[in-house]
Formats: structure tokens, sequence, C-alpha cells
């Protein structure tokens, strides 16, 4: 039953056991999402297990030689048959998925950490604020929502991008706003002559957004300042800092809360995020290079 | 023979000739013992098979930013105080190898390192250590996840606790309620007792493998008054201490003191130079490195001590979060003694003083979060 090879070999339980150990997984596809960021559907290599996880978790990717790096999961939870990363080709490690070709494996280890409080958002209003792509973190947010819509008063999803060629998801953004019982906002920082939609930053989408302060929950993630932002706009609404949800980056060399370094206050981000409520962050980012 | 009380089974006395024979019980036991020796003028815990190897007659002298070995008048085997190195390094290793990666064409293979780890025993470990040893247990094995390679190296180590009979210069673990006298969390304690020609161990036993250990020593019976003098010489060297964590409410000072100026201050002299994060028992920080063979074959990752003094521990593309050296020395300290206890339950400190000692400017932690108490903090 079991095809791993690694479980031929001689070793201990406690090796098999080992947190750090990645998985092998095959690109099954890649796709381009903007001239800097690719999506690739993974599929395990030495199970025919699906991968299950929870709208918000993160994987650590490892290409062979080259390093590991925290990605979120950027796929539909319910389709356990494929794993959805997508990457923004920023430095050393992530340099290299841009040579990543069908067939080609990669080390996965994960889901890990706190996601997206899909429970809590039942029966209100829902806020989907995304920043650049803190939109990948979102998607399977997204997803579950769509899946599960009737559960959920007024949706909204409200996109920032740099430019209209920095906007990742682009077709599926299209079809999102051809649903009539969900409001897609989309705006562009730069905006170039054939864009005809909102310019600016976020926050003026945030301030006229239609919810019941009362009864909404907000997921934002995106640059960190513009997730203070957005989280000022909403409370000043009225919003509760509790009902606020963002979605942290720091450095993370384990995302098994051993290695130290994701650590924001008493926070590790890597176990108690990267999804956190606002009101347990606010006044720690308040601080300069915490 | 009248009917002895659990307790007083369960020590015994040592005579200074011998002490060899602990070694060997171990040894024979099938254990790596490992011991204080001296090396590079200081005190380091390394592989030792004869009694004669520790730092016999070996005392120190220790202040901010000093250490100094020194002759002692008699002849204790464990009239030192604590070295720069802690037992830290024998569970969690400076650096390993977590597994090797073969190429296969355009797939890979990844093979776990499977180096068996070692059965040790350590002689000497301080009441602060104890506590340390507990404390990255905690963060390796009671948490969501396991190190496999530390559960290891823990579950087969030995543990053969010292009580202090003197204090280091820059100890001050009776404010942190972590010694000096080991109470618990040992197989075997020793206290040393050294009056002219008089020299013998207390032995006392904390586990069933402690048990079986002494039950292999020429011990003689313990009594009563052994035990009191053994206590009577931990609470001297107790209240001998020059040094004090000003514990009550200091989380909370910490916690609200995040912008004070004493942070500028520090870093005015601090050289972000990683030595206390080294020294320290407690501290768990690591990295993770990956290497190629020059033909691109195979691939090994690897993982290494880290700390948060180093300015890419921080690191996100486009730049590190903690730039400066203030940020960094205010991550170190209120992660110790504040942050610590909201995710482990308890403190990061020990009292161990090392951070103290080895600090090259004498940075004193004592000092620092007293700097936090009182009057004056915000
Ligand atoms: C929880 C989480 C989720 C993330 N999700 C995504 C995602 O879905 N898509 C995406 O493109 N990026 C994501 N990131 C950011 C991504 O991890 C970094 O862009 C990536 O690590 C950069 O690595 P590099 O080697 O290419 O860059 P370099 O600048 O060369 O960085 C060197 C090393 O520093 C560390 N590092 C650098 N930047 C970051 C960072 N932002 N976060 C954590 N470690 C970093 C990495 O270990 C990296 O290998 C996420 C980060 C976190 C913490
Ligand atoms: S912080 Fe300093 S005194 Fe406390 S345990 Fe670490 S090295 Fe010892
Ligand atoms: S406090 Fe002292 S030992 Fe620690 S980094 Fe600063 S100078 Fe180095």
């Amino acid at each position: 039953m079991d095809a791993n090879p690694n479980a031929a070999t001689a070793v201990s339980s406690a090796a098999m056991a080992d947190a750090m150990l990645p998985r092998r997984f095959h690109v099954a596809r890649k796709r381009n999402e903007t001239a800097d960021t690719l999506t690739f559907d993974l599929a395990p290599a030495d199970t025919s297990d699906g991968f299950s996880f929870a709208p918000g978790q993160f994987n650590m990717l490892y290409l062979f030689g080259l390093g590991e790096v925290p990605i979120s999961i950027s796929g539909d939870a319910e389709q356990t048959d494929r794993l959805v990363h997508t990457v923004r080709l920023v430095g050393s490690v992530t340099d290299g998925f841009a040579d990543l070709k069908r067939g080609d494996t990669i080390g996965v280890r994960g889901p890990y950490g706190a996601g997206w409080p899909m429970d809590e958002c039942n029966g209100g209003d829902v806020l989907v604020i995304a920043g650049g792509l803190g939109l990948a973190p979102l998607r399977p947010a997204m997803y579950h929502l769509f899946n599960h819509r009737d559960h959920y008063r007024r949706v909204s999803i409200l996109y920032g991008a740099r430019s209209p060629a920095d906007i990742v998801y682009h077709d599926e953004i299209q079809r999102w706003r051809q649903q009539l019982d969900i409001n897609v906002e989309v705006t562009v920082d730069h905006a170039d002559l054939r864009w005809h939609g909102n310019v600016g930053v976020i926050t003026p989408l945030v301030a006229k957004a239609e919810f019941d302060p009362a009864n909404t929950t907000a997921l934002v993630c995106g640059p960190g300042i513009m997730m203070r932002f957005v989280a000022a706009t909403l409370e000043r609404r009225g919003l509760a800092s509790d009902r606020i949800y963002v979605s942290l980056e720091r450095n993370m060399r384990c995302a098994i809360a051993h290695c130290g370094h994701c650590q924001l206050g008493p926070h590790f981000v890597c176990k108690d995020g990267p999804v956190l409520s606002h009101d347990r962050v606010r006044d720690i980012l308040q601080i300069a290079q915490v | 023979m009248p009917a002895t009380n659990d307790a007083s089974t369960k020590a015994g006395l040592l005579r200074r000739a011998d002490l060899q024979s602990l070694i060997d019980a171990l040894q024979r036991n099938d254990y790596r013992v490992i011991g204080p020796t001296v090396r590079d003028a200081t005190v380091v815990y390394d592989e030792i098979a004869m009694v004669d190897e520790m730092p016999i007659g070996r005392g120190d002298n220790q202040d901010g930013g000093h250490y100094r070995l020194t002759d002692r008048a008699d002849d204790a085997v464990f009239g030192y105080t604590n070295g720069v190195q802690s037992w830290r390094r024998y569970l969690f290793q400076p650096r390993r190898t977590l597994w090797r990666a073969k190429r296969e064409a355009r797939d890979f293979v990844v093979e776990p390192e499977t180096e068996p780890a070692p059965k040790q025993a350590f002689i000497g470990v301080r009441a602060c250590e104890l506590h340390a040893i507990e404390i990255q247990d905690k963060v390796f094995v009671d948490g969501t996840y396991t190190d496999p390679d530390y559960q290891s190296r823990r579950a087969t180590a030995f543990l053969v606790a010292v009580n202090c009979g003197s204090a280091g210069g820059t100890c001050f673990c009776s404010s942190t309620d972590t010694g000096p006298r080991s109470e618990s969390g040992f197989d075997l304690s020793l206290t040393e007792f050294l009056d002219g020609a008089d020299h013998a161990f207390l032995v006392e036993v904390g586990s069933e493998r402690g048990a079986e250990i002494a039950a292999d020593l020429p011990l003689e019976a313990a009594t009563g008054a052994d035990r009191q003098r053994a206590r009577a010489i931990t609470e001297e060297t107790a209240a001998s201490m020059g040094r004090t964590m000003p514990v009550d409410g200091l989380k909370d000072r910490l916690q609200q003191s995040l912008e004070h100026p004493r942070w500028q201050q520090v870093a005015d002299r601090c050289l972000a130079c990683s030595n206390c994060t080294m020294v320290c028992p407690t501290c768990f920080c690591s990295t993770t490195e990956d290497y190629t063979d020059i033909t691109g074959q195979t691939a090994e990752r690897q993982q290494r001590w880290d700390s948060c003094f180093a300015l890419d521990h921080s690191y996100l593309h486009g730049g590190s979060v903690r730039t400066s050296t203030a940020a960094r020395y205010r991550q170190w300290m209120t992660h110790k003694l504040a942050g610590w206890i909201d995710q482990f339950d308890v403190s990061g400190c020990v009292g161990c003083g090392r951070c103290i000692t080895w600090c090259p400017v004498g940075i004193d932690i004592t000092e620092e979060a007293a700097a936090f108490s009182g009057d004056g903090v915000e």
C-alpha cells in the first residue's frame, strides 16, 4: 500500500515521524499569473491520499539544493486531489520556481498554522480584503464561501494590486464579478490606458463597503502597512477588533515552532498564526522593528 | 537491621576515593560519560573516563565580562561553577544534518539521517541546568511537533546532578527559583562534603535508573545528619548569591515597555555578537542551510544554532524586521523573560549567569531587568 520509497529503507520510526522531512510532489500544472508570479498544481508522488488543509494554512516548499520557503495554499480545500500554490519570484529560492516544469519534483512539508475562521463567518457578512499576493492565502477562503454561499449574508471581495498587469487570478476574478450574490471591487495603484476601474489605495473601498458592523467578519491579507490601514478603517466603521483577522509573514525556518524565527511578541506566527485576530496583534504591530 | 524509611534507602555516602566507581558503573551500562574538564582555561563538558580529568581543586572567578579559573585551597571536585558551555549541545546539537536528497533524473528522493542517538550520561548537572533541560523539553518534545533527535537523546540521557557548594560570581538562581539545590529531574544527585580529610558525596536517587546505578556503587549508609548537612550547604550557597532577578511583575513591565529608552541605552553598549544566546542553556533558535555537492546530484539540509542577534534572523525579502541592535536586544530579553512565559508557562531564564560572564562588554541581564522595575518606568 505504501509506495513511499523512504518506507522501504530501514529507518527508525522516530525518523519517519520527523516533521522536518519533506514529502515529494510532482508538478502537474504550471500557469503564469503575472510576469513574476506563477501558480502550480501539485500531486503527491508517494501516496494516493489527498492533501487536506484548512483555508489560510501554508506549506514549506523545498526546491532541490536551493532551499525551502513558506508558501500559502491557494487552492480549494474541498479538492484534495491537487495542491495549489501561487509563488511570486522575489529571491534565491522563489526564483527557482521559474525553472520547474511539468513532472518535476518538489518537497512539501505541511500544512501548518492556524487558518481563517470560516466557522465564525457563518450567518454574517464577510469582507475579504486582499493586497497584492495577499489574495493567494485568501483564495481558499473564497472557495469556501462560494461552496457554502447560503451560510453567509453579504460577501464582498476588495482587492488592490499595484497595476492592472499585477492582478493575479485575472479570469477567475472576472467570473466572481459576474456572480450576482458577491460584491467584487478591484483597485490598482497605477492604472494604464485600458483600465476603467478604481485607482488608488484600498482603504476608500473599505470605507464604503456595505456590511453590518455588528455581524461581520473581515479576512485581511496584504503588505503590513495595508493591513494596518484597513484594520483601522474597519474599526472606525464599528467592526470589533476581534472580528478582523490578518495573515502575517515572518521568517520561518521550521514552521513547527522550534526554530524561533517567526516570533512576534508572545506569538509563534507559524503556529498561533499566520492568521491572527487583530486584537491579539494590534498593539504590538504599532511598535517599530518588533 | 532496623526498618528504614523509603527516603533513607534512596541515599548513600560515596567516599571521594570511590568516585571513579560512578564513571565505571555508567560505562559498564554503555553510557558515554560526559563530565567537566578543563580546556582553554575554562571548564567545559566533554567525554571523560577518569575522575582525574575533572577540575579537581579548581574554582573560578566570574563577573560581568570576566572569567578566570583559580586554584582552590582544597581538592574539591565540583568546586568550580558554571563554565562557558551548558549541556544543551549534547541534547540539541549545534549542527546536524536533517536529511539528504539524491537526484534521480528529474526526480529526487529524500533520505532521512539515521545516525542513532548516543546514550549519554552527564556528570555535574547543576540545578539551573536541570531546569534548562526541562525548559527545552517543552520546546522540542511537549509541543505539537517533536524533534526526534532531541527526543531520543533526551530519553536516554542519564543525569547526575551536583548541588552547588558555592555560588558563581554571576549566578542568581535563588531569585529565579531554579537552584542551587536540585529537588527532582535527575537520576542521581551529588552533594560534595569536604572538611579536611573528610571528603565524600551524599548520593541521592531520583529515578529507577538512578537506583540501578546506585546499586553498583560502594555506598555507605547516609544519616539524617548527612541530609541536613547537604541542605545547609545549598542554603549557604543561596544566601551568598550576589545578584537577583526582579521576577515579580517583570513580565508585564517588560511587555508594557517596548518603547522604553533603556533599549537604546543597552544597544549603545551591545555588540550584537550573539555570545549571550550561544552560552544560554535555554536558547533554542536554529536555522537551516542547504548544500549540494559539486556534481549537483546530492543535496543536504543542515540545521544549526542561530541567534536573534543575527541580522538575518528576522529577514523577509526586502530587508530584516529587526535592523537595529536595540530591537534585537529587546527581542532577546523580552522573549527570555516575558514571551517565554506566555509560550511555555515558565521563564526562559534559569539564573545561570552565563550571559553576564560571557558578554564581552559585561551587559548584565539582572541589571537590565532592574532598569524596568520600580519608579520611572512607563
Ligand atoms: C506564512 C507565509 C505564507 C506565505 N505565502 C506566500 C505565497 O503564497 N506566495 C508567495 O509568493 N510568497 C509567500 N510568502 C513569502 C515567501 O515565503 C517569500 O517570498 C520567500 O520566502 C522568499 O524567498 P526567496 O529565497 O526567494 O527570497 P530571498 O530574499 O532570497 O530570501 C532568502 C530567505 O529568507 C527567507 N524569507 C525571505 N522573505 C521571506 C518572507 N516574506 N517570509 C518568510 N521568509 C522569507 C526565506 O527563508 C528565504 O529563502 C509567505 C510567507 C509566509 C511566512
Ligand atoms: S538568560 Fe543568561 S542567566 Fe538566564 S539562563 Fe540564559 S544565560 Fe543563564
Ligand atoms: S548582550 Fe553582550 S553577549 Fe549578548 S549580543 Fe550584546 S554584546 Fe554580545
